[in-house]
């Protein structure tokens, strides 16, 4: 920036090409992986066929919607509750003091703890599966709001005041603006939360998602299909990503330290 | 000047403020008198802690004095009003709204249509020369501009008073000549009834009608000096003898409190 006669090579680069050369380097490091452990890592021409008999069979898009329609389910209940509820614990004293610790409690006990209870008392369905992903997604949402909500700065709240707004101006005006990229940041974490807490969930059975998809597979030792889902699962990862990056480009543009 | 002849505008009347801390009790205004006239420029400075936003704040409604009260043409202060508009050091822009939107916050909170609200935003952003910015964001601004945005933002609601607290404390020296200069125009113009904080004697000086000088905490008014310098001000007045008179007079009271506080 400051030294403009020293600009090193590949600065420039343009970004796609870097997608590029990073997704080559990896093809490469899989074929290297492939070849020294061919019984771990099926190449990338054995997965890459047993994505083409899947999809084409239809099954890759039954597993994956399955997961994917859990995700979602479980993620947006969450989403849609934890606002409300995070907002409640800043608003109103005696309901945080009594419900933070659980939250506090019940957000460092991995999930995978409490399947069994869950499935005991909802059984092996969808509903215990997408119950499980709701409480992780939306232990996570809340804390995260709620932390977002507590720190508006109070400065503009007076600000408002002076202007002349009441306290239902104050919270629709003032809070609720200042909380979203909180909001946003809630959704990215609640996402990637429920995508890790899908895994637990269809661990314990069920005959549809990825996570069964590659339960049984690695049971056969069909390593190719083991990699296809987890392919399948970085997939989902990245795109929720991208989607909440264009939400905060779209909603929270306005922020001091927005990542370009 | 604005003399005494003109009508009380803001009667401080035995202002007490006390807060609750883990040490005890602590005063922070202890018993502040302070009448303020219609159309005056009253600075306030003192030491750090001397319960100068204190007072502001509770003229502003913001908070409750523990003892006394705060009259505006007689009535007392109840809560915060757009009649009594504030300027924060921290600027307090909402950065989700771009520079006309911000100004236009409390005049649609008063009722009025957006195109009228418009009309009066863009008036004051030409005031403070940032028309072609009204459609920026605050992030994209500088601090001199951010805090130009929040005066004109004060002065579109068309308060009865103007408080600042220490508006211009987090700018640089130059970004702060500049709005100084603007801000005495400014008063000139339009004759708004002003309690400016500062922790700048020259400052207090080049803008004020008179200078209140707090004392240490508990804070009371000590002095109250009259700024016997004729307008139009400029940056030439900081080197007139009778400005460097006050600045001197105004200065020395200050350091007086300034060296109670660390004993």
């Amino acid at each position: 920036m400051q030294n403009e006669k020293k600009v090193p090579i590949w600065a420039k680069i343009p970004n796609w090409v870097w997608v590029l050369i990073s997704v080559a380097c990896a093809g490469a490091l899989w074929f290297f992986a492939n070849s020294a452990w061919p019984a771990v890592f099926a190449s990338p021409i054995e997965v890459w066929d047993a994505a083409v008999t899947r999809a084409v069979s239809g099954t890759l898009w039954e597993h994956t919607w399955a997961s994917l329609s859990r995700v979602l389910t479980g993620f947006g209940i969450a989403f849609v509750t934890s606002i409300p509820v995070a907002f409640l614990m800043a608003w109103y004293d005696p309901f945080r003091h009594i419900v933070e610790p659980w939250i506090q409690f019940i957000r460092n006990i991995p999930p995978l703890a409490y399947v069994f209870l869950i499935i005991a008392a909802l059984g092996i369905g969808n509903v215990s599966k997408i119950t499980v992903i709701f409480i992780a997604a939306f232990l996570v949402q809340v804390v995260t709001i709620y932390q977002g909500v507590k720190g508006v700065d109070t400065t503009l709240i007076k600000a408002a005041r002076v202007l002349g707004a009441k306290e239902s101006d104050i919270f629709f005006k003032v809070i609720i603006p200042a909380s979203t990229p909180f909001i946003l940041v809630a959704a990215r974490l609640g996402l990637s939360t429920s995508l890790t807490t899908l895994m637990a969930s269809e661990i314990v059975g069920g005959d549809r998602g990825l996570g069964m998809m590659i339960q049984q597979a690695s049971g056969y030792y069909q390593m190719d299909v083991v990699l296809l889902g987890i392919i399948m699962l970085g997939i989902i990862g990245i795109a929720f990503e991208k989607i909440v990056r264009f939400l905060e480009r779209r909603f929270t543009g306005w922020q001091e330290t927005v990542q370009q | 000047m604005a003399g005494n002849s003109a009508a009380v505008k803001v009667k401080i009347d035995h202002v007490v403020k006390k807060f609750q801390t883990r040490k005890g009790e602590m005063t922070a205004l202890n018993g502040v008198d302070l009448d303020i006239h219609e159309n005056e420029f009253i600075t306030v400075v003192g030491p750090s802690g001397c319960g100068k936003s204190t007072l502001l704040n509770i003229i502003g409604g913001l908070e409750k004095p523990t003892d006394g009260q705060v009259l505006v043409d007689g009535k007392p202060v109840e809560g915060p009003s757009p009649e009594r508009g504030i300027v924060f050091q921290q600027y307090a822009l909402f950065p989700w709204l771009t520079v006309i939107k911000n100004v236009m916050f409390g005049l649609k909170l008063q009722g009025k249509s957006k195109e009228e609200a418009e009309e009066i935003a863009h008036k004051y952003l030409k005031m403070v020369e940032l028309e072609d910015f009204a459609n920026h964001y605050p992030k994209e601004l500088s601090g001199g501009m951010k805090q130009r945005v929040a005066i004109a933002r004060a002065y579109a609601t068309n308060p009865q008073v103007l408080l600042m607290d220490e508006p211009f404390g987090a700018l640089d020296a130059q970004t702060r000549t500049q709005l100084q200069q603007e801000l005495i125009e400014t008063w000139e113009k339009e004759r708004k009834t002003c309690f400016f904080i500062t922790h700048d004697v020259e400052e207090a000086i080049i803008l004020g009608n008179r200078c209140v000088i707090m004392s240490a905490r508990p804070g009371r008014v000590k002095d109250i000096i009259d700024i016997d310098i004729p307008y139009p001000r400029d940056q030439a007045t900081k080197m007139s003898p009778r400005f460097l008179e006050l600045k001197n007079e105004i200065w020395s009271q200050v350091y007086q409190e300034y060296l109670s506080v660390r004993k």
